[in-house]
């Protein structure tokens, strides 16, 4: 098509066949094929052989052996996972946090974007914004850091709460599993509040002013245009992030679970990401936790086919 | 953003309401933040007592001299800094290539590319099979374990493509007829003109390489090849930090505890970020909504 004039076709032979048309072209644009072969070659081997080495889940893999000599197990692994003890708790630790984080957390970003929204001042509204995303960019580390100076025995939570008569002796909250969950959840929305809002606030910059001007003409006050003028206007735009979150439900923040766990909250904090780090690293139990692991990939695939078609039928708005 | 003639009595207070609330937000969040602020530039022994809150009370700055006399943490710095500029110039460099490439419509084999990275998106090896990967490739206690393995994004690709969508194919075309290949034109061409996408994904990158810590957790057990975050990562879930205080020597000096040197190399860990967050913000607000609309 776009041929370069220094890229000399090699042999402009007269009646051209198909393929050799083909070759024709490849060659007059090797370069831009060299560019994407170098991407596809860093994608079969960093995302497409790790995708091959799923098979371990079917065989017994151990570091000895290479995977081809490996026996197979069959569905063995599979098995023992729904067998084993701490299933119900990995699934119920799982599916626990991530849903509370589900029903309170996906609400709260499109709840501060509106009021955010309805802020007059723009500077205020700039700022309020810049310092509310600055978390986001602070590590897991940092924070579980933080938290674990805050939540301690002799730390700020317990001399608040001390000092206010709420409890009567210090509380050691890292170390208690009944207290991790919210630990989790409410740290997570500390982090990522802002964050999330931007895209709501972004989606909300592109309302028409005159929808609002109309509804300002028929009497409607804040409260009412934010329900029926800004959020039918972002549905779109909530649709497809929930859209997301459901499918993610089986993704704990394992980066933030790894920080906040430890040996005492271990019947709280052993989520289905922190099991097959646990199992397979630690144990190196390299079979039983690829299958793990492969079944939790499996149905989050199909949470976000189902989410998908869900949306599609309800909205007419679906991410594929 | 409306331009109002009258305000009702109800408006006034629902406004006043909402910018007080809008301060409360911003308390919770900087406040933490402060909290270790003030907390690593007061003296260490004195903070053991607790009660610092706003201000420090005992002013000083040999926690920071501690963490700047350390080592072990000088070094771990070293790693986090390198790491995230080497990282930054090849993950960018490399994603918006092949996202160049992918964005000519002539490409042939255009179609199955793009179908390869799109199950990408969807679909992994996994924890596992992935470590198996890096022990195969020798990577392991590696500095390239922390480059190779996420030179390349197949969702940053999608924001570059976006981008490149844009531009004006007149461009290009005066190139091709100055006889320049399509390498030189990507280089010389397109990525200059691309800058506020080659910043987004760098910053993206750049902050992702700064705070990763399970990367060195997982692949790295030789201490000179963490990066910071690893090193306090193993500092908080180990409590090791008295091995840090030991090494300092409490020699430097009696005041520094292990909790204070915490706090500081905290501060210093996140102070790049905080700094230099505010001069890139206007990028990746854009990115973001591409990211978003495309993914």
């Amino acid at each position: 098509m776009n041929a370069s004039l220094n890229d000399i076709p090699v042999k402009p032979a007269a009646p051209k066949s198909k393929s050799a048309k083909l070759m024709t072209k490849w060659y007059n644009q090797r370069y831009l094929q060299v560019m994407v072969l170098l991407g596809v070659a860093w994608m079969i081997i960093f995302n497409y052989i790790p995708m091959y080495g799923i098979i371990i889940a079917f065989k017994d893999y151990n570091l000895i052996t290479s995977i081809s000599d490996a026996p197979w197990a069959g569905l063995e692994h599979f098995k023992a996972f729904l067998d084993d003890d701490e299933l119900t708790s990995v699934i119920r630790n799982t599916l626990g946090i991530s849903l509370i984080k589900l029903i309170i957390g996906f609400p709260l970003p499109i709840i501060f974007a509106l009021f955010l929204n309805e802020l007059r001042s723009l500077r205020f509204k700039k700022a309020v914004q810049t310092i509310s995303y600055l978390p986001h960019f602070l590590s897991w580390v940092i924070l579980g850091g933080i938290l674990a100076t805050w939540l301690s025995d002799i730390g700020i939570i317990n001399k608040l709460l001390l000092s206010m008569n709420f409890i009567d002796e210090p509380i050691s909250y890292l170390a208690e599993p009944s207290y991790f969950w919210s630990i989790v959840i409410s740290s997570d929305i500390w982090k990522e509040l802002g964050w999330s809002a931007i895209i709501y606030i972004a989606a909300m910059a592109g309302v028409s002013p005159e929808l609002y001007e109309a509804a300002t003409i028929d009497g409607a006050g804040r409260f009412q245009k934010m329900f029926y003028v800004t959020l039918p206007c972002i549905k779109g735009t909530i649709v497809i992030l929930f859209i997301l979150a459901v499918s993610g439900v089986l993704n704990s923040n394992f980066d933030q679970i790894l920080v906040l766990k430890n040996q005492l909250n271990d019947s709280a904090s052993n989520v289905i990401d922190i099991y097959v780090y646990k199992v397979g690293i630690s144990q190196g139990r390299f079979s039983y936790s690829t299958a793990v692991g492969l079944i939790k990939s499996i149905i989050a695939l199909f949470l976000l086919l189902i989410a998908n078609s869900v949306s599609k039928r309800l909205s007419q708005t679906s991410l594929f | 953003m409306l331009s109002r003639a009258r305000k009702t009595p109800g408006e006034t207070i629902f406004d006043a309401l909402n910018v007080f609330a809008m301060i409360v937000v911003c308390f919770v969040t900087i406040y933490p933040i402060w909290y270790v602020l003030v907390n690593s530039l007061n003296d260490g022994q004195d903070g053991m007592r607790g009660g610092i809150y706003w201000l420090p009370r005992m002013f000083s700055i040999e926690n920071y001299q501690a963490v700047f006399a350390n080592e072990g943490i000088m070094t771990a710095m070293g790693i986090t800094v390198a790491k995230t500029l080497i990282g930054v110039v090849i993950h960018v460099f490399f994603t918006a290539m092949v996202a160049y490439a992918l964005s000519r419509r002539e490409l042939i084999g255009r179609k199955f590319y793009m179908l390869m990275g799109t199950v990408t998106l969807f679909f992994g090896g996994g924890l596992i099979p992935t470590y198996m990967l890096i022990k195969d490739l020798n990577m392991l206690d590696h500095f390239l374990v922390y480059i190779i393995p996420v030179m390349f994004s197949f969702f940053d690709l999608i924001i570059f493509l976006a981008f490149f969508r844009e531009i004006p194919e007149g461009l290009e075309e005066a190139a091709k007829i100055d006889g320049a290949n399509d390498f030189t034109i990507f280089v010389k061409i397109i990525i200059p003109v691309s800058m506020p996408a080659v910043a987004t994904i760098a910053l993206f990158h750049g902050v992702y390489q700064w705070n990763d810590y399970f990367t060195g957790v997982l692949y790295v057990n030789n201490m000179d090849l963490q990066p910071i975050q690893t090193f306090l990562f193993r500092v908080v879930a180990q409590s090791s930090s008295n091995q840090i205080v030991a090494q300092t020597g409490g020699a430097i000096n009696r005041s520094v505890t292990s909790q204070s040197i915490k706090m500081a190399t905290m501060v210093v860990t996140t102070l790049p970020i905080v700094l230099a967050y505010p001069f890139l913000q206007k990028y990746f607000v854009k990115g973001l909504m591409i990211g978003s609309l495309k993914g």
